[in-house]
C-alpha cells in the first residue's frame, strides 16, 4: 500500500513500511478473539519475555473502560508511557478493522513520543468470532481463543480462527475441569486452517508464553530483513 | 470532479474516526434528556442548530478557501469546553488521514503539516471537500449533517433504540438541515470580505457542560 505520494509532512498512509522520516517502522502485531480468552494475559506475558530484548509497547482497545491498559499498567508489564488505550465506541471491531484511524494515531504516536520501537502489539477488545485486523493497522494477528470457551470453536471457524496468522489456544491447564479435548480441537484447528500455526499454551504453568514469544522473533526478523 | 465525491465524504462508513463519537448523546442520555425518539430528535434539532451551524459555516469558509489557521482560531473561541476542543483536534486528524487517501492535495498536505496532532473537524472537512472538488454548500452539508447522525447512531447502541426511529428523526430533520447548511453558506460568504467575526457563534452550553462531565467519567461507551 503506498498511498502518500508526498513522503513529506506527517502521518503516513495505514501500512506504509516506512515512517515520514524514511525510517523503518515498528512491526505491529494484532491481538483479537473473544471475551475472557486471556488476550490481556498474553500481551503481558508477551512483554516480560520481550522487554529486555526489544524496544516495544502496547495499544489496547477496551470497550467501555481503561481496564486492559489499567491492568497492564498494574502489572508493571512496561512503563506507562509505552502503553495507550483507544476509545471504541461500543464497537472493537469497527476499530481495528473498519475504521482505524484512532489506532494508527496510537501506534504512531507512541513512535513519535517513546521511539525508536521495534514492536507494537495492537490489542483488540473482546469481540465475536468474526472480528479481524484490517491489513491498514497490523502486519500480522494472532488469534486468542480458550479451551474453556467451548472446544467446538476451531470447528465453528470463522474469520479470526481460519485466517489468523497464529492460533493461540489458551488455558490449556483447565482442559480437564471443563472437558476439552485438546486432540479434537488441534485437530479441527488443522482442518481450517491447513499449514497456519496454532500453539496451545497455558499461561499458568512453564512454558508459558515462550512458543508465542519465539513466533513474534520470528515475525520480527523477517520483519527486519 | 465528480459531486458523487459528496456521497463518498458524507458516508457514514468513510473512515475517519465518528464511530466512536456520541456527539454529546451518551452524556444526554445519562442525564436523562435523551430517552426516547422524541426526545432524541429535540437534542439533534438543538445541536444541529448550534454544534450544526457553527460546524457548516467553519467547513464552508475552509471550502471557499479561507486561512485555516483563521477558521481554527475561529473554531477554538466557539468552543469553550476544552474536552470538546480536544475532541474536534482528534477527529480532524482522522479525517485529515482518510482524506489525504481518498483526495491527495497540496492544500491537505499543507494542512496537515500545520496541526499535525489535528485542526478543528469543520475546517478540515471544508479543505477535504475543496480537494474532492466540491463546494461550500457540500461543506456545510456534511459538517451539518454529521452534528446530528452522530447522535442519533450512538443513540441507538446507547438506548437500543429502534433504528428505525432513530432515521426517522434525521428524516424529519432535513428541512431544517437545508435551512442551517444555507446560513452556514451565506456567513460563510461574509468571512470573504468581513473576516472570521462573521462566523456564527452558536452555543449549547448544556453540550459544553456535559462534554466536560463526560469526559471524566472513569466508564464510558464513546470517547465523546
Amino acid at each position: 500500500m503506498h498511498l502518500d505520494h508526498t513522503h513529506h509532512g506527517p502521518a503516513a498512509v495505514s501500512a506504509d513500511a516506512h515512517r515520514p522520516d524514511g525510517t523503518r517502522r515498528a512491526l505491529r502485531i494484532g491481538l483479537g478473539g473473544p471475551v475472557g480468552s486471556g488476550k490481556t494475559a498474553t500481551v503481558a506475558a508477551l512483554c516480560r519475555a520481550l522487554r529486555d530484548e526489544l524496544s516495544l509497547a502496547v495499544v489496547t482497545n477496551d470497550i467501555y473502560t481503561r481496564e486492559d491498559a489499567e491492568f497492564l499498567l498494574r502489572e508493571a508489564v512496561l512503563p506507562p508511557e509505552r502503553i495507550t488505550a483507544v476509545e471504541t465506541g461500543a464497537c472493537p471491531h469497527t476499530a481495528i478493522r473498519d475504521d482505524i484511524s484512532a489506532n494508527l494515531e496510537a501506534v504512531e504516536d507512541l513512535e513519535d513520543e517513546v521511539g525508536p520501537l521495534d514492536l507494537i502489539l495492537v490489542e483488540s477488545g473482546g469481540d465475536n468470532l468474526t472480528a479481524t485486523f484490517s491489513k491498514g493497522l497490523v502486519d500480522a494477528q494472532i488469534f486468542v481463543i480458550d479451551v474453556a470457551g467451548g472446544d467446538d470453536i476451531p470447528r465453528k471457524g470463522g474469520p479470526g480462527v481460519t485466517t489468523a496468522d497464529l492460533l493461540v489456544v489458551n488455558k490449556t491447564d483447565l482442559a480437564p475441569y471443563v472437558g476439552s479435548d485438546l486432540a479434537r480441537m488441534a485437530a479441527d484447528a488443522k482442518a481450517q486452517r491447513a499449514e497456519l500455526p496454532v500453539v496451545f499454551q497455558s499461561l499458568r504453568a512453564e512454558p508459558g508464553v515462550t512458543d508465542v514469544a519465539a513466533w513474534v522473533r520470528g515475525r520480527l526478523t523477517a520483519w527486519a530483513a | 470532479m465528480s459531486r458523487a465525491a459528496l456521497l463518498v465524504l458524507a458516508d457514514g462508513r468513510f473512515p475517519a474516526g465518528g464511530h466512536a463519537h456520541s456527539g454529546g448523546a451518551e452524556a444526554a442520555v445519562k442525564a436523562g434528556r435523551i430517552t426516547s425518539a422524541a426526545s432524541l430528535e429535540d437534542f439533534c434539532r438543538g445541536r444541529l442548530h448550534t454544534a450544526g451551524l457553527v460546524a457548516g459555516a467553519l467547513a464552508a469558509a475552509a471550502a471557499l478557501g479561507v486561512e485555516p489557521r483563521e477558521l481554527d482560531a475561529a473554531a477554538d473561541a466557539r468552543t469553550p469546553s476544552p474536552a470538546l476542543r480536544g475532541a474536534a483536534r482528534r477527529l480532524g486528524r482522522q479525517l485529515m488521514r482518510a482524506a489525504r487517501a481518498s483526495w491527495p492535495s497540496a492544500e491537505l498536505d499543507a494542512l496537515a503539516g500545520e496541526f499535525p496532532k489535528g485542526a478543528h473537524q469543520p475546517v478540515v472537512l471544508g479543505v477535504a471537500a475543496r480537494a474532492a472538488g466540491l463546494g461550500p454548500a457540500d461543506a456545510a452539508y456534511c459538517a451539518a449533517y454529521e452534528s446530528v447522525s452522530g447522535p442519533a447512531t450512538a443513540t441507538v447502541r446507547l438506548l437500543s433504540l429502534d433504528p428505525f426511529d432513530a432515521t426517522g428523526v434525521l428524516a424529519r430533520l432535513a428541512p431544517e438541515l437545508d435551512r442551517v447548511a444555507d446560513a452556514a453558506v451565506e456567513a460563510a460568504r461574509r468571512v470573504l470580505d468581513e473576516g472570521v467575526d462573521a462566523l456564527p457563534a452558536a452555543s449549547g452550553p448544556v453540550l459544553e457542560i456535559g462534554a466536560e462531565w463526560h469526559a471524566a467519567w472513569p466508564v464510558r461507551l464513546f470517547a465523546s
